[in-house]
């Protein structure tokens, strides 16, 4: 099929109105309005619940909201820059605790991103080529993305209980490495379960991306390597990873920000409250806020976590995108 | 970037993945070491993944005592109690029902509102196009603990001011989730939509149609599965999510998210009913999701990744 000069239909509107009747006008404006008409309720929606609640979240947290204000929250008296300069003491018990589960956040989110990627993109490579029962396998791969979270976390929740929990059971019973059972869900060893976890969920994306991404790599790339006498690995390093750039760089992001974000897994598996080695800063806001029902000091830790991600964003876009460019060059 | 180079560019790749999702690359044979460490690295995942649904599977069968006690990999006795009794300690069905509302309520508004907002981004130039693609998108990396509370506050003073409860209700929790799975949905349609050619718009614009006719007639049919994948993506998205749900629910709107948790939190955890509501709960999601799997790949690979 032959693509002659097609104009975009909004486009050929405005030039069309060279007779000017009454009818033509309103199908003009008509034309003019269509677009924002159809962005309308997408528009709106994301109004509602994400940028009116977000510039009400900045403005809360110049705000000292305890809970005698919540019914009427303009009331509540102006604080300044407080809750700000609270969160960022590092010094005081606040600022420190902050601190410390900002970098528990950051180590947990390193970790777990690297690892979901490293795993999904290895079980892609090796499921590109067809093999007998390589559907089967995709299949179950996508189970643990398929889950609904509560569920398959609470199971593993059930794994890692210390007395009756399957982890237990082989560690200290069967292969006897432990002098103890183990506490796996309060302590230390809690990072380790969170983690565990958080790959067992979030691995399944990476490989369904990065999978998606593979099968849009031309056949012929392949083999016109292999009459170059391209060994396999040289394949994947040569033609693979760098045809898969584009998609990793928003694969990686994603990643990044679902599980720098992650609230539902920690939860979940801890409750209200996660213990202090495994205490990812989404919880740590939500206990800041409504345990102690001091929602100004939370939504300012909320608003420097959000500066926090755009600049990480921002420079992410910025250097992947311009080592992009000068590798097509 | 102009209309006729995207139209130009979509055609070619559109076919191109069509043809690779039958018949995937075949170079030239791999050698023996590559088929072992496949073959070990994969038997080792397929146990990774396998294990939390062999335990919540073996589990649910099980009498109490197996649960409470030592981690048994083959249960003493097969018991279908706990399928008996979950849904009496827990009001399960209720829960259920009201996550079946939500969730499907949710997907099919998102579904319809991304097909508009996408036919519009794909088909017509105007001005904050740009503007409009990169808001919605970059909603994605708020933190939901950022507007929980201002959303909780903006909900009940709708509540009080029109009377429409939106705190509490399902209605509430519908809007907030659809506008959880907009952001990818409309992403990905706008990069499946592109790919239809614009000629067949046209075509049936000629032959009388008006935009939304066009849109229906030819570019929803042409679309179907990246649609259908938009869909799964919502409905998960919805069914599974917790923050919102356990702040926005009350007793009677409380979905299976929340609910689940009613067996965890009581003195005695019986984790053999536990594991059999989880895996009641989830046996619609993964089963529908399974089913339709192969449209979330054919979706990605024709609409997100490019």
């Amino acid at each position: 099929m032959t693509v002659t000069a097609q104009p975009a239909v909004g486009e050929e509107a405005l030039p069309g109105a060279t007779g000017p009747t009454p009818r033509r006008r309103t199908g003009r404006v008509r034309r003019i309005a269509l677009p924002y008409l159809l962005l309308l309720p997408a528009l709106l929606l994301e109004l509602l619940v994400h940028l009116v609640p977000m510039v009400i979240g900045i403005v809360m947290s110049f705000k000292e909201l305890t809970q005698f204000y919540i019914r009427d929250w303009g009331a509540a008296p102006w604080a300044g820059f407080d809750n700000y300069s609270l969160s960022v003491d590092f010094d005081a018990p606040v600022g420190e605790a902050l601190l410390h589960s900002f970098f528990v956040t950051c180590a947990f989110t390193v970790l777990s991103v690297g690892l979901c990627w490293l795993l999904g993109t290895v079980a892609a490579v090796y499921m590109q080529e067809t093999f007998r029962g390589r559907g089967f396998l995709r299949a179950i791969f996508l189970i643990p993305y398929a889950l609904p979270v509560y569920a398959a976390v609470i199971t593993w929740a059930f794994m890692f209980q210390r007395d009756n929990g399957l982890v237990n059971h082989v560690l200290h019973d069967q292969l006897g490495l432990t002098d103890s059972p183990s506490f796996w869900l309060i302590g230390d060893n809690s990072f380790v379960t969170l983690l565990v976890v958080s790959v067992w969920k979030g691995w399944p994306f990476a490989f369904l991306i990065v999978m998606a991404g593979l099968q849009n790599i031309p056949k012929e790339l392949y083999e016109a390597a292999a009459i170059d006498g391209a060994g396999m690995l040289q394949q994947i390093r040569r033609i693979t990873l760098p045809s898969l750039r584009p998609v990793n760089q928003v694969l990686v992001l994603v990643l990044f920000l679902w599980t720098f974000n992650d609230f539902n897994t920690p939860y979940v598996l801890f409750g209200k409250a996660a213990p202090e080695a495994a205490d990812l800063i989404s919880i740590h806001i939500y206990q800041s806020s409504f345990v102690t029902w001091n929602f100004g000091t939370g939504s300012a830790m909320s608003v420097l976590l959000l500066l926090f991600l755009l600049v990480v964003t921002g420079v992410y876009l910025i250097l992947t995108s311009r080592g992009r460019r000068a590798a097509d060059v | 970037m102009s209309s006729q180079s995207l139209s130009k560019e979509s055609l070619p790749k559109r076919s191109l993945s069509k043809r690779s999702l039958s018949a995937p690359r075949s170079p030239m044979a791999a050698p023996r070491s590559f088929l072992w460490s496949r073959r070990i690295f994969l038997t080792l995942l397929t146990g990774f993944v396998l294990l939390p649904v062999y335990v919540m599977l073996s589990s649910s069968l099980k009498p109490l005592q197996d649960v409470s006690g030592k981690f048994r990999w083959v249960p003493s006795g097969l018991t279908i109690r706990p399928y008996i009794d979950i849904w009496s300690t827990v009001p399960l069905a209720k829960y259920f029902v009201n996550s079946l509302i939500v969730a499907g309520a949710a997907t099919v508004l998102s579904v319809v509102i991304a097909i508009f907002a996408a036919y519009g981004v794909s088909r017509y130039r105007f001005r904050g196009k740009r503007l409009f693609t990169v808001t919605v998108l970059s909603t994605q990396m708020f933190p939901g603990i950022l507007f929980l509370l201002p959303l909780f506050l903006i909900y009940v003073n709708i509540g009080d001011a029109t009377g429409i409860a939106l705190f509490g209700s399902r209605l509430g929790l519908i809007l907030t989730y659809l506008t959880f799975s907009l952001p990818f949905s409309i992403w990905m349609l706008i990069g499946y939509f592109e790919s239809v050619p614009r000629d067949l718009d046209e075509a049936a614009m000629v032959d009388g149609c008006g935009p939304l006719g066009a849109l229906f007639r030819v570019v929803v049919p042409a679309a179907v599965p990246g649609i259908v994948a938009v869909a799964v993506y919502a409905f998960m998205t919805a069914w599974g999510e917790v923050l919102f749900a356990s702040v926005m629910t009350n007793d009677t709107t409380r979905t299976l998210a929340v609910g689940l948790q009613g067996y965890a939190t009581q003195n005695d955890v019986y984790w053999n009913q536990v594991m059999a509501a989880s895996l009641v709960v989830s046996v619609p999601v993964v089963a529908g999701f399974l089913l339709l799997q192969r449209y979330l790949v054919a979706g990605l690979t024709a609409g997100a990744v490019k």
